[in-house]
């Protein structure tokens, strides 16, 4: 399969911020300060791209440096997110940095009356052959870096690199290791005072009647807040804050609703709601061969929270002089999204709000971070002129932040005599996957929808087809089938906040499509590596599937071990255009499945920092084992309840499997982003190596003792 | 003015006149400005806060400033420094056993009281010592690695 060239048009963020200068900046002492608008998020994409700075100017790696992402200054890139910011920002900076070596050459080629040609520059130094002629420090001159991007500059090609496609370590990393690291919870500002939320005790809840009276007599209590059913409490420290958001708490009542649905029951009620159908694809033309027989089957996931080790925090500071200006410190993914958002639910311009990244803890999809800002620029308006720094508490992060959305994927293949593939369907049911502010006309933040004058609860939605999808992510299968039906279902009226987690339907559909290629390739009496293998037409996809097996010593086998021990495989292109994965676990069940190894294989094309890759492979397949063993969103027909680590575990150390990745490919094709490629492929990968140890298939997730009792006694 | 409390933080004696109640990450943090350990669920169930009492580790967020009274506090600024690191950072740094580094300085006083009572720990013990210390990155695998690396090292 060809891929576009990425080196032949200009991407689709340097079109929207075509100027080099929004982008670039050399300064007089040889620093090259970076602007991306795509945010760290302890994925360690600030090293990637500063390395493809670093290879397009021939500079060094310690001569980047990347600034925060602050608006009105930084470019626009929306979300950080989809696996996207190698793609997106790393894209627009190849040719950015290209252009404007370009321009740093010609420079020193008029300056000196030679021909450009002959110049090259190594260190950001510029050299006539031995001679050295000038630097880019020397040249440094703003002005040149005020030109439009254009096409004339083509990037380096992948073979020509030199420092990028090296692993190299991220210096975030010690900085975190010594204690030097501020995150967001670690800012401190002068003036800084605390705020804490009172939230609801359910979803549907609204505040009756608050007695603030003893709260806002306590000592260090600056103010109490209330608007509908927003409630909360500014202090002086943070110990102040916390006792007095424990004191209002009991001081409200609430009118509580049923609002959920029976979280035993999820497929059948997702199949219940009224839905937005999406076909991706329909019949092709009449089978070439005769159906033998059909196959049919039906997956579910849960609703899975995001669980971050650290709170959603954010600081929020209204101008003491003018309290239309407002500034917020936040470790959201979209800067300008979350920008628009605010000025819509607080009635403000947006270009009167500054909005400034501040790294957070780890981020896998959309988080609490865009409403906790909301809360802290509300709480803000209580006290202007000093920053308020809100943090969330366990409970609400748990309960509050966006949730993963359910999802039912139902599965049915038409096979010849031969139990080739002749038809297959795929019907799903998802609520949507975007929930993110600044895409709509009203606000999507959390706390504007508790306010006495109410933004209208907007239902999640999901991004078209060309800019990602939602619940239709890696919906089509990749294997060359003669025929094929799909159809996407959101459904609509979810009282759940649900929206992007990491891979979005990829995960629920990868484990679907790849569970049901074990089923069929079983019941047809074939090995499941060989079975996929035959019927792939993409060379790349058969040999990340051959060296994960290979890594596993894969052996072929039609038939379970059935001996409490298996192995099983999963595969996936990413969004089919992204990065290809293959994953084959080993597993272990007794009393429940212990996953004791993972060997993965994953082209992502020329890899910018092959260790950068290897950790977000090897973190994707650890949190998918986590999501597809024990996790599940937990409530009643009222309240999340949800309110700690023992009421929502995560997998811990002792169960953590080995993993093993190997890259392969890499001379072929564009740099293609890592973050969410393994967590499909490793899941269908356990649940596969399940169904080879016991001979029984679980279909629904996640696989726990419950689960595989069912199976076994239904079986 | 509460009666001061006497404790000693990363080899510095303290006296501090705090409110007993509050939580020692509390104190750390805000009073002392040692920011490394953080808070990730105010219960004692992820070890972010994760610091030295006297040699073993302690979840500080569930902590009371009183409970620290006459005692040795070490948090992960107190093990090493860039000049002089710990063997786990160096080694921690070599595997880059990180992603987004907020449970770090947990799993760093977690690992350091591993090897206090093993210093040659094998798979299952050091799965076990990190087993109250939460990570959502993924790191696991990684900081097995370096804990076997820093132990090497010794």
């Amino acid at each position: 399969m060809s891929e576009p060239d990425d080196r032949l048009a200009l991407p689709p963020s340097l079109q929207a911020n075509p100027r080099l200068s929004s982008w670039l900046r050399i300064d007089p002492f040889g620093q090259v300060l970076v602007r991306s608008g795509k945010v760290e998020l302890g994925q360690g994409i600030l090293l990637a791209l500063a390395q493809i700075v670093a290879e397009e100017l021939d500079i060094d790696l310690a001569q980047v440096r990347m600034l925060p992402a602050v608006t009105g200054v930084s470019p626009d890139e929306a979300i950080t997110s989809g696996s996207l910011s190698v793609q997106h920002s790393g894209a627009a900076l190849r040719h950015v940095c290209a252009q404007a070596r370009s321009i740093y050459l010609g420079r020193a080629a008029a300056l000196n009356g030679l021909d450009a040609a002959r110049l090259h520059i190594a260190g950001g130094e510029i050299f006539d052959g031995e001679r050295r002629l000038s630097s880019y420090r020397e040249l440094a001159d703003p002005a040149l870096l005020e030109v439009d991007a254009a096409l004339a500059v083509a990037p380096k090609r992948p073979a020509d690199w030199r420092s990028a496609g090296r692993s190299q370590q991220r210096e975030d990393i010690a900085a975190k290791v010594f204690g030097e690291f501020t995150f967001i919870h670690d800012l401190v500002l002068p003036r800084m005072v605390h705020g804490r939320m009172v939230r609801p005790p359910s979803p549907g809840a609204r505040l009756i009647a608050c007695d603030a009276a003893v709260v806002e007599s306590m000592d260090g209590v600056i103010a109490v807040r209330r608007d509908g059913s927003q409630l909360g409490v500014v202090a002086g420290s943070e110990w102040q804050a916390e006792r007095a958001a424990a004191r209002l708490a009991k001081a409200a009542s609430w009118a509580e609703s049923e609002t959920l649905p029976d979280a035993a029951a999820l497929p059948a009620w997702l199949k219940s709601l009224p839905a937005v159908a999406l076909e991706l694809a329909s019949d092709g033309p009449a089978a070439p061969r005769p159906v033998a027989r059909t196959h049919a089957a039906r997956y579910a996931k849960p609703f899975i929270r995001h669980a971050s080790i650290g709170p959603s925090c954010a600081l929020a500071c209204r101008d003491g002089d003018d309290e239309t200006r407002l500034r917020i410190w936040t470790h959201s993914q979209g800067i300008y999204n979350l920008r628009r958002d605010l000025a819509l639910a607080l009635g403000l311009v947006p270009a009167a709000i500054e909005v400034a990244h501040v790294q957070g803890a780890g981020c896998y999809g959309h988080n609490g971070a865009d409403d906790v800002a909301f809360d802290a620029a509300w709480l803000a308006g209580a006290c202007p002129g000093r920053p308020v720094r809100v943090q969330w508490s366990r409970a609400d992060e748990l309960c509050w932040s966006p949730v993963g959305p359910a999802m039912a994927v139902e599965l049915e293949a038409d096979l010849d005599a031969d139990g080739r593939v002749l038809a297959w369907r795929h019907a799903s049911w998802s609520p949507g996957h975007g929930l993110r502010p600044g895409r709509g006309a009203s606000p999507t933040l959390l706390g504007s929808w508790y306010l006495e004058q109410a933004f209208e609860r907007v239902d999640a939605v999901d991004a078209p087809r060309a800019a990602g999808g939602g619940g239709d992510r890696n919906a089509e299968p990749i294997y060359a089938f003669p025929s094929r039906q799909v159809v996407c279902r959101r459904v609509q009226g979810v009282p759940m906040r649900s929206s992007a987690l990491r891979a979005l339907g990829a995960f629920a559909n990868v484990f679907a499509i790849e569970s049901f290629m074990d089923e069929l390739a079983l019941s047809s009496g074939s090995d499941p590596v060989a079975w996929r293998i035959a019927q792939l037409a993409d060379a790349r996809a058969v040999a990340v599937i051959e060296a994960a097996a290979a890594a596993a010593g894969w052996t072929a086998r039609a038939r379970p071990l059935g001996e409490g021990r298996g192995r099983g495989i999963g595969f996936a292109r990413y969004k089919n255009t992204g990065a290809y994965c293959a994953v084959v676990a080993q597993v272990e069940v007794g009393e429940r499945v212990r996953v004791l190894d993972l060997r993965i294989a994953v082209d992502v094309g020329p890899a910018i920092n092959p260790d950068g890759v290897r950790q977000q492979i090897e973190g994707g397949a650890l949190q998918a084992t986590s999501w597809t063993l024990i996790e599940s969103a937990h409530f009643d027909r009222t309240r999340m309840l949800d309110h700690g680590w023992d009421d929502y575990p995560i997998l811990r150390f002792p169960d953590a499997p080995r993993i093993d990745v190997r890259l392969v490919g890499g001379d072929e094709g564009m740099p293609l982003g890592a973050g969410e490629a393994s967590l499909g492929p490793t899941a269908a990968a356990i649940a596969n190596a399940v169904f080879d140890a016991l001979g029984v298939r679980v279909r629904e997730l996640p696989l726990s003792p419950e689960r595989i009792l069912q199976a076994i006694e239904a079986a | 003015m509460p009666a001061p409390i006497a404790l000693t933080v990363n080899g510095q004696p303290r006296s501090l006149a705090l409110d007993p109640e509050r939580s020692l990450l509390d104190v750390l943090r805000n009073e002392l400005g040692l920011r490394a350990s953080h808070y990730g669920c105010g219960a004692g169930e992820c070890g972010a806060c994760m610091v030295l009492i006297d040699g073993r580790a302690v979840p500080s967020c569930d902590t009371p400033l009183w409970a620290a009274a006459g005692k040795r506090v070490q948090t992960s600024e107190g093990l090493g420094s860039r000049s002089a690191p710990h063997p786990l950072q160096s080694a921690f740094i070599a595997e880059q056993a990180a992603q987004c580094g907020y449970c770090t300085s947990g799993m760093l006083v977690s690992a350091a009281a591993l090897l206090q009572c093993h210093a040659d720990p094998d798979d299952r013990q050091i799965r076990d010592g990190m087993a109250r210390n939460l990570c959502r990155c993924g790191t696991h695998p990684r900081v097995v690695r370096a804990i076997v690396r820093a132990a090497a090292s010794r």
